[in-house]
């Protein structure tokens, strides 16, 4: 008796320890990503450093203004959704409303395996097929640019907005379903006036959570992006996004100095934006519950 | 009989798959009349009133044999179309179903999906079925109010309305009250013997006073099978079959 019940208890400990733990890490990572990147907040005014227009974090004398990092990563992200809002969106009101109960066994698994190709495949993939390609189409002297980056992640964006968005379209009920068919309306009036307004919310959540994916993606964005870390004019053109700036010049910077600094101050920014839009997509997705009279 | 037949369900057999829910019923809805179905839980009384506005097509894997026939017109020919039925036959449900819109969107849902733009038309047919639906006094300072925000009894007064709105000729009313208080109940039950003079009226209903109160004709129905159907004071004074005595006295389901 009192065995069983120490036991108990320890399970208890345990798993309570277990579920703090990602809490930590959280605030560990936190912790580090702000003690490392005060100091380059002492040579460079905070700013001058967010607006700052060059990023030559190797010169003499340095530059870092991350400018044309941030927009690198918010021009990719945009052409991202561009890709994945029709796709992602698309397939999930198809495999909602219009697959039978077989297709969708089959395609749901299909679509959530796209979700589980390394990112290093989608790379490849933009590098060998997408890069030629559009240098053809477009004339370009390189194939690496923006445009490509943002194919490749909206692609790569497709699945999480996809499960999302038709989670959200399974959470509306049936009876608004059966509500609409009853006074008359087609499938495409009760697809468009009832299911989607109903299971907006959710959907938006989909795809900022597909956005958050899109702007933390490095290794696809080291490939295909090409690396310029100038202020974008076209989506031709190559691009240096923060993640890529982070991975390709961390192995090259001294630690310790100003370089090292400024690449843990980019983190520590793209670790604020992806941190809001998550809370974004939380709060649109608890309201989305209450409007649908589900728990809050 | 004296009366118009306003639909009909000839020789009905009905399957979710290979489970049979319904065996070979024959029932008459008579025009401007209210015809209940009672019977125990798990019966086909929801399957068998759903076949009248082609609900059940909305369920994948079932099948259906035999007619059912609105004014001689069979609904599940080819060549007609569902939609259209459900322009003639509304339904209401068990659980009150308002969208997640505004009181006043709710109702003006099934006139603009039936082609009707005509704003002041709406207004003034959102109103005419609110105020038939007795609902009115208590919405019309918050048409623009979420429909969810109501209680359960007057949602369910806006389902009806909602119903109205679209001038269907037959109403089914699917267990109605079963989530309603007493005096949303009696509210209901005063509704539909008002709304007879214009429609004809098919209710499920497992309370079978309710069904007295109501009805003109009564359906019993007993796994799947309509045990007997006929003038509702009939089934409850001088019931033919031994299985309806046993319900309406009590001594089952
Ligand atoms: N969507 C469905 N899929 C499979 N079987 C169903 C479905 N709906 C009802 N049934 C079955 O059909 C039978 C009749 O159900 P129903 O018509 O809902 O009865 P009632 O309304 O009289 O309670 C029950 O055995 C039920 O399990
Ligand atoms: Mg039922």
């Amino acid at each position: 008796m009192k065995i069983l019940r120490f036991k108990e208890r320890l399970y208890k400990w345990i798993f309570t320890i277990l579920a703090f733990a990602s809490l930590f890490f959280l605030m560990g990572i936190v912790l580090v990503l702000v003690k490392e990147s005060l100091p380059i907040f002492q040579k460079v005014n905070f700013f001058k450093f967010i607006f700052g227009r060059s990023w030559y974090p190797t010169y003499n004398p340095a530059e870092f203004g991350i400018l044309p990092l941030i927009l690198a990563s918010i021009w990719v992200t945009l052409g991202a959704v561009v890709v994945c809002v029709p796709l992602g969106v698309g397939s999930a009101l198809y495999l909602n409303e219009l697959a039978g109960r077989r297709q969708k066994a089959v395609l749901k698994p299909i679509v959530e395996l796209l979700a589980s190709i390394p990112s290093v495949v989608f790379g490849f993939f933009g590098v060998v097929i997408l890069t030629p390609l559009l240098q053809k189409v477009f004339h370009l002297p390189t194939g690496l640019t923006a445009l490509n980056a943002s194919i490749i992640l909206g692609v790569m964006a497709t699945p999480t907005v996809c499960s999302i968005a038709e989670d959200a379209l399974n959470y509306v009920p049936n009876a608004f379903r059966e509500a609409s068919f009853a006074v008359g309306a087609t499938r495409w009036q009760t697809l468009t006036q009832v299911i989607i307004p109903a299971a907006g919310s959710g959907i938006a959540t989909a795809i900022i959570l597909g956005m958050s994916r899109a702007i933390g993606e490095t290794m696809t964005v080291l490939m295909v992006a090409g690396g310029s870390a100038v202020i974008p004019h076209t989506f031709l053109e190559p691009v240096r996004p923060m993640t890529a700036a982070i991975a390709a010049e961390m192995g090259e910077a001294p630690m310790g100095g100003s370089h090292y600094h400024a690449l843990f101050a980019i983190a520590l920014i793209l670790f604020v934006i992806t941190f809001i839009f998550n809370v974004i997509a939380e709060i649109i997705s608890r309201s989305f519950r209450v409007k649908l009279g589900l728990s809050g | 009989m004296d009366n118009k037949i306003k639909m009909q369900a000839k020789n009905v057999d009905f399957f979710y798959g290979k489970n049979q829910a319904l065996k070979n019923v024959n029932l008459n809805v008579y025009a401007n009349k209210v015809t209940a179905m009672i019977g125990p839980s798990g019966c086909g009384k929801s399957t068998f009133i759903r076949l009248f506005n082609r609900m059940n097509e909305l369920v994948a894997h079932t099948t259906l044999k035999g007619k059912i026939l609105l004014d001689d017109l069979d609904i599940n020919s080819p060549l007609v179309d569902a939609v259209d039925i459900r322009k003639r036959v509304g339904m209401v449900f068990q659980k009150p179903n308002p969208f997640p819109k505004t009181i006043f969107e709710n109702i003006s849902y099934g006139l603009k999906v039936n082609g009707i733009k005509d704003k002041a038309f709406i207004e003034q047919k959102v109103e005419d079925s609110l105020k038939k639906a007795v609902i009115w006094a208590e919405v019309k300072d918050r048409l623009n109010d979420s429909a969810l925000k109501l209680s359960g009894g007057q949602q369910q007064r806006l389902c009806i309305a909602r119903c109205l709105a679209v001038e269907t000729e037959v109403i089914l009313f699917d267990e109605p009250c079963a989530s309603l208080d007493p005096i949303s109940t009696a509210k209901i039950e005063e509704l539909i013997l008002e709304l007879k003079k214009d429609y004809s009226i098919v209710i499920v209903t497992h309370n079978m006073q309710q069904a007295a109160r109501v009805s003109d004709y009564t359906g019993f129905f007993l796994l799947g099978e309509l045990i007997e159907f006929g003038k509702t004071q009939d089934i409850f004074t001088a019931p033919k079959d031994k299985k309806t005595e046993a319900y309406i006295t009590g001594r089952f389901g």
